[in-house]
């Protein structure tokens, strides 16, 4: 019988953008908190903190979750990728360069998320209409209201990378 | 968010065994609902017990029936081919549910047991029975536009919020549910209890119950099923009111239908009486309406969720006639 042992302090190892790191965390640290304060990679923004904007989307194991709803020590064992760890060799990602091309946003807050969130959506194979990026983008809030370059940005970016 | 302590569990026997024993201890899964509460402070658990390390995430579906382990992720569940093929109701709400990134994370298990998202039971400023038994229901009177017509007390109006569970209802589903005490199945329709008296009960289960897997009967109307969500906004929004059908059709007569409905009630809501009036009936869009135009029988509005009496025939009416092929 494994007996638990349930914490509030905890050290975890996580993974994020192909790096090892380890943290000594109190257990209600969210991922979202986990990479911006103690990672320092303040690339994931915190809009909502309640899962409602998308701005804290990140990458775990290739698929898009809300950071702000993940507790940092849930995160162990996966594989997290974050706006800092898409570009390649100081090459752009082929969303980053369609949001570029496509003036994608205005204040750039939600940008990270949005970038983010595209990648999985056109690896989820979500990209065949624009009415189907809309639906499949509806977790990332733009309060600037750059959703039709966005539109452009991930059809462009499915395009190229299909 | 208040402090607590964590473990990852490695049996579901250890995992039960602690929520049962220590005072305050709770299951945490996918944790989208579980996140939020615990920021807005509306739940205070001494200890979160991680269980998505347990063996649950299994998917199987086909013509004779589907399991889904309460752990299976619901963008999983939703775009799992047997699933679509013998069940879409089932995949059209889990689509209809939360965003992207929200589906990613969140379990089978734990969207049926989501909390309602009534103003009040998430302001933990204002009173609320089913948050503070006792403390009063300001939705009564108040902002209650998204609350519910069906199923209410004067306790509690609050809306059962989810999409899955209404789409499970319509199809027969079941849970199955490890608990201290054994094993055993629960129709998803018991799960949910109505508020009555004691709206702070919001299910049979008991302390410790681990909701294991989803089991969902093969039919020919689950076939031929449908799932309409109609909301404030197109996507990543809330039911206002949503309907779960599924009609058997042979030459051109309903043999048998199922309607259960959402948004609108504070459980996930079947319509026998509507189902009654479609059996056996000949499928046009007369007799469609005819038997939709009972939806909302019994609905008991507190102001401005008045609209929702007849919004909610509309939205059965239209369910049907897209499940009918007459859309």
């Amino acid at each position: 019988m494994d007996e638990l042992a349930p914490r509030r302090e905890l050290t975890v190892s996580l993974r994020v953008n192909g790096a090892e790191r380890r943290l000594t965390l109190d257990a209600r640290t969210t991922l979202l908190d986990a990479l911006r304060d103690g990672l320092h990679l303040a690339g994931t923004k915190k809009g909502c903190d309640l899962g409602q904007c998308g701005a804290c989307t990140v990458l775990r194991d290739g698929r898009r979750i809300t950071s702000c709803l993940t507790l940092a020590v849930m995160a162990e064992g996966t594989e997290i990728v974050t706006i800092e760890g898409l570009a390649a060799d100081g090459a752009l990602h082929p969303v980053q360069a369609a949001f570029v091309e496509h003036d994608g946003f205005q204040c750039g807050y939600c940008t990270p998320g949005q970038i983010l969130s595209a990648v999985s959506l056109i690896r989820e194979g979500r990209a065949g209409s624009d009415a189907e990026i809309r639906e499949f983008m509806s977790g990332n809030l733009c309060r600037c209201g750059a959703y039709t370059n966005i539109v452009d940005a991930v059809r462009t970016a499915a395009g190229r990378t299909a | 968010m208040v402090p607590f302590a964590y473990a990852a569990a490695r049996s579901a026997e250890t995992a039960i065994a602690r929520v049962v024993g220590v005072q305050g201890a709770e299951f945490i899964a996918g944790g989208t609902d579980m996140l939020q509460l615990l920021q807005e402070r509306v739940r205070e658990p001494s200890e979160l017990i991680d269980i998505t390390r347990l063996p649950l995430a299994e998917i199987a579906a086909g013509p004779e029936g589907a399991r889904i382990g309460a752990l299976a992720r619901m963008a999983d569940a939703a775009d799992d081919p047997g699933i679509r093929q013998h069940f879409p109701v089932v995949a059209e709400a889990l689509l209809a549910s939360a965003s992207p990134q929200v589906r990613n994370m969140a379990t089978i298990g734990g969207n049926l047991l989501q909390r309602t998202r009534c103003l009040y039971f998430r302001d933990v400023a204002t009173p609320c029975n089913r948050r503070e038994p006792g403390s009063g229901c300001p939705a009564q009177e108040g902002e209650n536009r998204l609350n519910a017509i069906l199923g209410g007390s004067v306790q509690c109006i609050a809306v059962y919020p989810g999409d899955l569970a209404v789409a499970l209802v319509a199809l027969d589903a079941e849970v199955l549910v490890q608990g201290a005490g054994g094993k055993r199945t629960i129709p998803v329709e018991r799960l949910h209890r109505v508020p009555g008296d004691t709206p702070h009960v919001e299910t049979v289960l008991e302390a410790g119950d681990l909701i294991t897997a989803v089991t969902i009967p093969a039919s020919a109307h689950a076939r031929r099923s449908h799932y309409l969500k109609v909301r404030d906004r197109a996507s990543f929004e809330f039911a206002l009111a949503s309907a779960a059908v599924a009609l058997e059709i042979e030459a051109g007569t309903i043999r048998q239908a199922r309607v259960a409905v959402g948004g609108v009630a504070t459980t996930p809501w079947r319509l026998r009486h509507v189902e009654e009036a479609l059996a056996g009936r000949p499928l046009d869009a007369g007799v469609l309406r005819e038997a939709a135009a009972h939806s909302a029988e019994g609905a008991e509005p507190r102001g401005k969720n008045a609209f929702k009496v007849m919004l909610l025939p509309r939205t059965v009416e239209r369910a049907l006639r897209t499940a009918g092929g007459l859309a």
